[in-house]
């Protein structure tokens, strides 16, 4: 893609700029969702005797309950959570963010083997390529994240509670995209390779492992880079019909209750770090291993 | 294959069948015995060993066009009667686990409810934040095809929201937008416009310098370029970001439903419904989501068999 070209000013100033003009439209937005507020119930208090443009645009940004927060002002709630309160308190958002973590990578490493597992399974079974496949392939147009509320209340009634509910909505997420880029995967090795291993008098087992494992290999990073993302959703959706304490999931739904918007706003932007930031261990992964292994690619 | 002979498809199929039949004439209905008769649950594993070697027997067939999709079909049918004899026979609770049978009969007898559900959430958050999400990813997507440097800056940030959990900004649009269905169609708008503009962006980038240069040498503009050639090209990928999107915005317009809604829709009557343990119209409100993803999903493949009939990647189906 474009964007890899050049070196890496030339790639990262359209992006600051980008983020910059996002940035601006956010300040501008500020201004004009909280105006009618403030003018309603900031101003005649502060200053009762008429204001200026000045005071008005400075007090749209540093409202108490402003329809939409300024940038710094969910910067600030963020960082003041992360340094005022120690890393065990409800009030941390590393505290939540680690909570939600948990779940999503206790589901993600289950259902990545689990995908890797049955995928392996397909591809030496015509009976299940024929009877399972076409259904977990379908399962990807469906809404699958709707049946997290029914996962819930069976473990609830079979007496989980914990990370364990949440862990199974993240990991059945997970499986479904590993399993059908596996199947894809481990499909890959071209005719002319599976018999030079038969010339060899490989078995399937060390065919698999020494060959239908790593020519896999490319098609299974992007699918859990994938897989991830939906896991960090699963385990989030999966904190709000429980009536949770901890969790990011929860801590948005508390914030929407109390109508605490710099809380919720935090809450997102802690949300989103953690999406990117697990992805990015993701990647890092596979740079590692495709790096170690000579195989081209990484990244892209 | 070995020289013995075998059984065919046929006998096996009829003979679970059969089989399976006489076990369902036997259940108990649910409730009536305290335990499963030890007969009945060796049956049971009778018919699941016959039911299990008519899947094989089909699956082991080929040539027809057919033959593929009834080992799916034929496995779907047996899920279906094993998870309602079975649910029969153990007596397992609703809460845990409803029978299909009764998942269906919940589906007959409240389907005015459903109906209900269905065109507050599907024909009015989904449908509206769908067409109105991929439309601008599509119109953003063209507008900036002219400036490098804006793609250069949007495409890298476009990519990295796929990571990010979008959905979870549901309760900002409930605070902004109200409890009714606009916020669930702005939240939609937001996870699919991203999608569609990585689409369009690497769908126009995709025709080929040598279809370039004949337009080229045929004296044609940009607008004829783009109308003519590009456009045409990006059709594959503007129709997969139109498929991700029909999935990415029923599950956006159900999971906002469970951040507040007024009382209906299908996200409403799942979180609801679940509290309330009524399993049985969770269940039929997940069958109405799921046929309705599977649905759109087969319109759109449908749509761009006739769109894109000359594309490589269709005539090659």
């Amino acid at each position: 893609m474009a964007a890899n070209r050049g070196s890496w000013p030339q790639r990262a100033l359209p992006v600051l700029v980008v983020l910059a003009a996002v940035l601006l439209a956010w300040y501008a937005g500020a201004v004009g969702l909280n105006r009618a507020g403030v003018l309603e119930r900031v101003l005649p208090n502060t200053h009762p005797n008429g204001h200026t443009l000045g005071d008005l645009v400075a007090a749209t940004w540093t409202m108490e309950r402003p329809v939409l927060p300024a940038p710094h002002q969910v910067a600030a709630d963020l960082w003041s959570s992360l340094v005022d309160w120690p890393l065990d308190s409800p009030r941390n958002l590393l505290y939540h963010a680690a909570v939600t973590a948990h779940a999503t990578l206790v589901g993600f490493v289950l259902g990545a083997l689990l995908g890797i597992a049955l995928a392996a399974a397909i591809v030496h079974s015509r009976t299940l390529d024929r009877a399972l496949l076409p259904w977990i392939v379908a399962s990807q147009t469906v809404p699958v994240l709707a049946i997290a509320p029914i996962v819930l209340v069976i473990l609830g009634t079979l007496g989980f509670s914990g990370v364990a509910p949440k862990a199974a909505i993240a990991m059945y997420l997970c499986f479904f995209p590993v399993t059908v880029a596996m199947v894809q995967g481990l499909r890959a090795p071209q005719r002319i390779e599976t018999e030079l291993m038969h010339t060899y008098a490989a078995s399937r087992w060390q065919a698999f492992w020494l060959l239908r494992m790593p020519s896999a290999l490319p098609f299974l990073f992007p699918s859990l880079r994938v897989a991830i993302a939906a896991g960090v959703v699963g385990a989030m959706v999966a904190e709000l019909p429980t009536g949770a304490q901890a969790g990011l999931g929860a801590k948005l739904l508390t914030g929407s209750y109390y109508g605490n918007t710099v809380g919720i706003w935090s809450a997102l932007l802690m949300s989103a770090l953690l999406g990117l930031g697990l992805t990015a261990a993701v990647a890092g992964i596979e740079r590692l291993v495709l790096r170690r292994r000579g195989q081209a690619g990484g990244v892209k | 294959m070995s020289g013995r002979a075998r059984i065919g498809w046929a006998p096996v199929l009829a003979a679970a069948a059969l089989a399976a039949a006489a076990l369902a004439s036997q259940v108990p209905e649910a409730g009536t015995v305290d335990a499963a008769p030890r007969g009945l649950v060796a049956a049971l594993l009778a018919v699941l060993a016959l039911a299990g070697w008519s899947v094989q027997r089909v699956a082991a067939l080929d040539g027809r066009a057919w033959h593929a999709p009834a080992t799916a079909a034929l496995f779907g049918v047996w899920v279906l009667y094993f998870w309602q004899v079975g649910v029969t026979l153990f007596d397992v609770p609703k809460v845990l686990l409803p029978a299909p049978a009764f998942v269906a009969q919940m589906l007959a007898d409240r389907w005015d409810l459903l109906a209900g559900d269905f065109v507050q959430t599907v024909l009015k958050a989904v449908l509206v934040g769908w067409a109105l999400g991929s439309a601008l990813g599509f119109a953003v997507g063209v507008a900036i095809d002219r400036a490098p440097f804006l793609q250069r800056g949007l495409l890298p940030l476009a990519s990295l929201t796929s990571t990010v959990p979008l959905v979870a900004v549901a309760p900002i649009m409930v605070m902004w937008f109200g409890f009714e269905w606009p916020s669930k169609a702005a939240v939609v708008v937001l996870m699919t416009f991203f999608p569609m503009l990585v689409a369009t962006l690497a769908g126009l980038a995709s025709a080929g310098k040598l279809e370039r240069e004949l337009m080229h040498s045929y004296a044609a503009g940009y607008a004829r370029t783009l109308l003519d050639l590009r456009l045409p090209m990006a059709m594959p990928f503007i129709f997969s970001a139109l498929k991700v999107n029909a999935t990415l915005a029923l599950i956006g317009a159900i999971v906002a439903e469970f951040f507040g809604s007024p009382t209906v829709g299908l996200g409403f009557r799942i979180s609801t419904e679940a509290a309330k343990m009524n399993m049985g119209l969770v269940w039929a409100a997940i069958v109405v989501a799921a046929v309705t993803g599977s649905l759109a999903y087969a319109l759109l493949v449908q749509l761009e068999r006739k769109v894109a009939f000359w594309h490589p990647s269709i005539r090659s189906k």
